[in-house]
């Protein structure tokens, strides 16, 4: 499910439509158990067949994905619940090297005639496709795993909570977001079960638990009388944790001109805040174009983050293997050989990271059998590293891929996906309030927007969800019509502050899309509240008729 | 085996339909073969094709509705996931909008989309395909990456009403960009086809190969407003956002760039200039598509925008049954009526402006004004007298296609693009808003 089809099943987007589930989304279950796992001795058993025939079959190396993919949706607008939905997919990927070249074969049977018949089929393609390859795949080695397991550290799975129970939070929420003063709200709970089997012929037999959720909503006011209408959405994160996310505990909260959010989130709360502020933007002042200092709520610098970092220091982007799609990037190899090039102010430290717990990116080992780690991107505002897996790394010199491999689904290729990239916390203890208290003329962004950026990642626009204009050194009241551009060099080198350690947040996304075919994966991004000097804002209000 | 003939369909939907307990049940089905091949850097990068199927049941107790998918097909897995739609329905509170499902619609309009030539493609006719875009560009010292994909398919829905669809479809779509080898020229071109015999990677690839040349070591002018000539793939994404948010409901709730100041729609109002019209039809022999929606509701072929004016909102039953209209389904391609000039005769009668190859990563920034930001990409250049003169940088953009498509000065011959049919247009006082050093 890609994200559009995502926003259309949810109303959550603009021109939202209430359909019936059809075609696309697969995977998933009930509490009731749709886990029909099998019992681990006979997906080794089946895995063996791919591995023995593709071997038989002359690949040089092969790997099995057995895959059930669970989701399940709760959705609601204002008092009503418009849809209950479970989905399920279940099979297998086989991916086999021979002659130096790739090849794939996918099936939804899961027998060892089938898993034998796409082993064969993957070779086969692979063989033919090697006649036009010019750069057989140099794969870095890695050590078999053996039969290992690995499990998304959760304390209570959104499975295993009553439907009852998700029903009436989302009532709660949609009953107060309305009696706060929206005139419409739609929310969802968005929950993913990932089971995956993966083994290769280096020895490896994993076994991978993954969960995520992902709570949201948003609210509208309309004033019918201007024809005005404004909304805000959620400021809650997708994450890789439980139910237990929902706890909206006291000390991951932030209260400032807003309420923000850390580890767990109080959804009731944030509608009522989300419906008061919506009214306040009708009336909000228009923003005045011009140069900002600009500071950044960790639920609003995930996005920038992930755009303008992420994105330009994937290997395989920066390569060309992406330009027919998603583009290549400004961060070229001659950059990052110099040792000198300045991605941004000595204050920026950004690092790649599948292992932070409760993020999106965080499983044990790789979908290529890489277990996982942290790695530096840019040190101390030099550039220093990418993102790389098996087939990337001898680029870089180096021997050990970085364990960033993924498909989406059991019908996908696994190729090079985002980690987690984070900006590291300051050292110095500096809190939100430090970072507004000397600014004369600047602006207090809160959550993400409308997002878009070039395919070399240089220029960028990003929106938001809340605006607060800063005056010398406090905030001044709420403003509208912002988006900022910038270049990213540009940008990232006007970082001149970040808040420390205790103020540090994940934001994230579910859909970050990349290939050909579309494959989304789920990443997080985390930093502290940071401090850009003068960046370009423009009024986005327009006039029709 | 993933791809159903109409009786096979009806016989796994018969017998899904069959497990059902509840007051009402609709299934769907979907399946087929979606095989393609990906290149970068003059070589293959990925290739393979995937077989699956998909069921989808909704059943129903009164106004309660569960929904559960699933991809097996034995017997078990069947009325498996048919107890869990029903689990989930009676655990589902009463939805006042639940609207029962239909009966038999009668005959649907008829849509050929499927073709024995797109059916056919194997993995020799994809290494073929590709070897025809790379070598050009090998030779031309070009780097060339691109993708083709085809799907043969079905799409089928039946429901314990006695409704039955069935829909078989083919496509195939093909892109490639060639760069320059020093990265300071792009160029771009795609194609999608349901009949792959209108197909030719070759000959598509040499207008990509011609932009790569032609746009190397562009030149920087000041952003700003410019009359400029949108190829269809430059204007499919930005008419398509305003497409897409043709909603009665979000209109009449007063939250739509179609919703009017004190109540109301702008439906029966002129909105942008006189001669744009686009309607859809699923029987249209160059975009053909499904004659019927997931829920089995016909597709006919309906005006929403004629002459300037609005004439047609989308409406689901639920809505439709409110305000006491007729429902009409999201469409599902969309025609633009255009003139017979190609793109390069409207750029030879153009004084002053900018031709636009494609846009990329189109966002919306208001959707009060339907204001949408972006990029230019893979060929953006000025001409001046009738003639590219220079290869220009690339631009952001932040304007709406509403105000875009009442600034129009002429319309091109529509061509396929993404499924619909779009004309080359040329269009004055577009908003470019800064630079971009991307190629």
């Amino acid at each position: 499910m890609d994200r559009r089809q995502f926003l259309r099943l949810s109303g959550i987007g603009a021109g939202a439509l209430v359909v019936p589930v059809f075609g696309n989304p697969r995977a998933w279950a009930d509490a009731n158990g749709a886990q029909t796992a099998i019992p681990t001795a006979a997906r080794k058993a089946l895995a063996d067949v791919a591995l023995n025939t593709a071997k038989s079959k002359g690949a040089s190396y092969a790997d099995i994905r057995i895959g059930r993919y669970l989701n399940q949706f709760v959705v609601t607008r204002e008092d009503k619940v418009e849809n209950l939905v479970d989905t399920e997919s279940y099979g297998v990927g086989v991916r086999v090297l021979a002659n130096g070249t790739w090849g794939f074969a996918a099936t939804s049977n899961v027998s060892k005639d089938a898993i034998a018949k796409a082993a064969t089929e993957a070779v086969a393609t692979a063989k033919a496709n090697a006649k036009l390859q010019s750069e057989p795949v140099r794969l870095a080695p890695v050590k078999g795993a053996g039969e290992v397991t690995w499990k998304t550290p959760i304390q209570r799975s959104c499975f295993d909570v009553p439907i009852k129970e998700k029903v009436d939070l989302l009532m709660e929420v949609n009953a107060e977001a309305m009696a706060a003063g929206a005139n419409f709200v739609n929310s969802v709970l968005f929950q993913v079960n990932e089971q995956k089997y993966f083994a290769s012929t280096d020895g490896s037999y994993i076994d991978q638990d993954v969960h995520r959720l992902w709570p949201l909503f948003n609210v509208t006011v309309v004033d019918e009388g201007s024809g005005k209408f404004k909304s805000r959405q959620s400021l809650s994160s997708p994450v890789g944790m439980g139910w237990e996310y929902l706890a909206g505990k006291k000390q991951d909260k932030m209260v400032g001109p807003t309420v923000v959010y850390g580890n767990s989130y109080d959804m009731i709360e944030d509608a009522k805040n989300a419906s008061r502020e919506t009214k306040e933007m009708l009336t909000a002042k228009s923003v005045e174009p011009g140069k900002y200092d600009l500071v950044l709520d960790p639920s609003h610098l995930w996005l920038t983050i992930h755009e303008s970092v992420g994105h330009p220091l994937e290997l395989d982007r920066v390569l060309g293997y992406e330009a027919n799609y998603a583009g290549t990037s400004f961060a070229t190899l001659d950059k990052w050989r110099s040792k000198s090039f300045n991605y941004g102010s000595d204050k920026v430290n950004l690092v790649a990271d599948k292992t932070q717990t409760g993020s999106l990116g965080a499983v044990g080992y790789d979908d290529e059998g890489v277990a996982c780690k942290q790695w530096d991107l840019v040190r101390n505002g030099v550039l220093v590293g990418y993102q790389a897996i098996r087939d990337q790394v001898h680029i870089l010199g180096e021997k050990e891929s970085h364990g960033c491999c993924y498909a989406d689904n059991w019908s996908s290729v696994q190729f090079q996906r985002m980690p987690n990239v984070s900006l590291e916390a300051g050292k110095e203890k500096l809190s939100v309030d430090d970072m507004i208290k000397d600014v004369e003329k600047g602006i207090y962004i809160v959550g993400d927007g409308s997002f878009s950026i070039d395919q070399q990642r240089y220029n960028f626009q990003f929106g938001g969800q809340l605006f607060y204009e800063i005056k010398d050194g406090k905030i001044a009241g709420m403003l509208r019509d912002v988006a900022y551009q910038s270049n990213t060099q540009e940008f990232w080198n006007s970082c001149v502050a970040t808040c420390d350690q205790s103020d540090y947040r994940l934001g994230g996304s579910f859909f970050d899309g990349k290939g050909q075919p579309g494959q989304v994966s789920a990443v997080s991004h985390g930093s502290a509240t940071t401090r850009f000097n003068g960046v370009n804002v423009i009024n986005t209000e327009r006039k029709l008729g | 085996m993933t791809i159903l003939n109409r009786d096979e369909a009806k016989a796994i939907l018969d017998k899904v339909v069959g497990f059902s307990k509840a007051e009402a049940c609709e299934a769907n089905l979907s399946g087929g073969r979606n095989g393609n091949i990906r290149y970068a850097r003059n070589s293959v990068s990925t290739s393979g094709s995937v077989d699956d199927m998909q069921l989808v049941v909704q059943s129903n107790f009164g106004k309660r509705s569960g929904t559960a998918t699933i991809n097996e097909f034995d017997e078990a897995s069947l009325e498996k996931v048919v107890r869990r739609a029903e689990a989930l329905a009676k655990l589902a509170p009463e939805n006042p909008e639940f609207m029962p499902i239909l009966g038999p619609q009668g005959e649907y309009l008829k849509s050929k989309a499927h073709f024995a030539s797109t059916a056919g493609i194997d993995a020799a006719y994809r290494a073929k395909a590709a070897s025809d875009s790379i070598g050009p560009s090998r030779k031309k010292k070009l780097v060339a990456a691109g993708f083709l994909q085809d799907n043969d398919g079905f799409d089928a829905v039946r429901n314990s009403k006695g409704l039955f669809a069935y829909h078989r479809s083919s496509d195939v779509e093909f892109s490639v960009t060639v760069r320059t080898e020093d990265g300071t020229g792009s160029g771009w071109v795609s194609r999608d086809y349901s009949d792959a015999s209108k197909l030719d990677t070759g000959r598509a690839s040499q207008v990509a190969i011609d932009k790569a040349i032609g746009s190397s070591k562009a030149r920087a002018i000041e952003p700003g407003k410019y009359t400029v000539i949108l190829e269809p793939a430059a204007s499919s994404n930005l008419i398509g956002n305003m497409f897409g948010s043709f909603d009665a409901r979000q209109a009449d709730e007063g939250r739509s760039f179609l919703s009017k100041k004190g109540g109301g729609t702008k439906l029966g109002e002129k909105l942008v200039d006189e001669r744009i019209s686009i309607w859809s039809d699923p029987s249209n022999p160059d975009v053909p598509a499904a004659p019927w929606q997931g829920d089995g509701q016909r597709r006919e072929k309906t005006m929403w925008i004629e002459n300037g004016v609005v004439k047609n909102l989308f409406y689901s039953r639920f809505w439709a049954q409110k305000k006491d209209t007729k429902p009409i389904p999201f469409p599902a391609n969309g025609i633009m009526k255009g003139g017979t000039k190609t793109t390069e005769q409207l750029v030879a009668e153009t004084e002053k402006g900018i031709l636009v190859t494609r846009t990329w990563y189109i966002r919306m920034v208001d959707p009060q004004t339907l204001l949408l930001t972006g990029l230019t990409r893979d060929g953006t250049f000025f001409v001046e007298n009738g003639k590219i003169a220079f290869p220009i940088k690339n631009m952001r953009f932040n304007e709406s296609p509403i105000i875009m498509l009442n600034n129009i000065e002429d319309l091109g011959k529509p061509v396929r693009q993404d499924g619909n049919m779009i004309p080359p247009m040329r269009i004055r006082d577009f908003t470019f808003s800064s630079l971009s050093d991307a190629v």
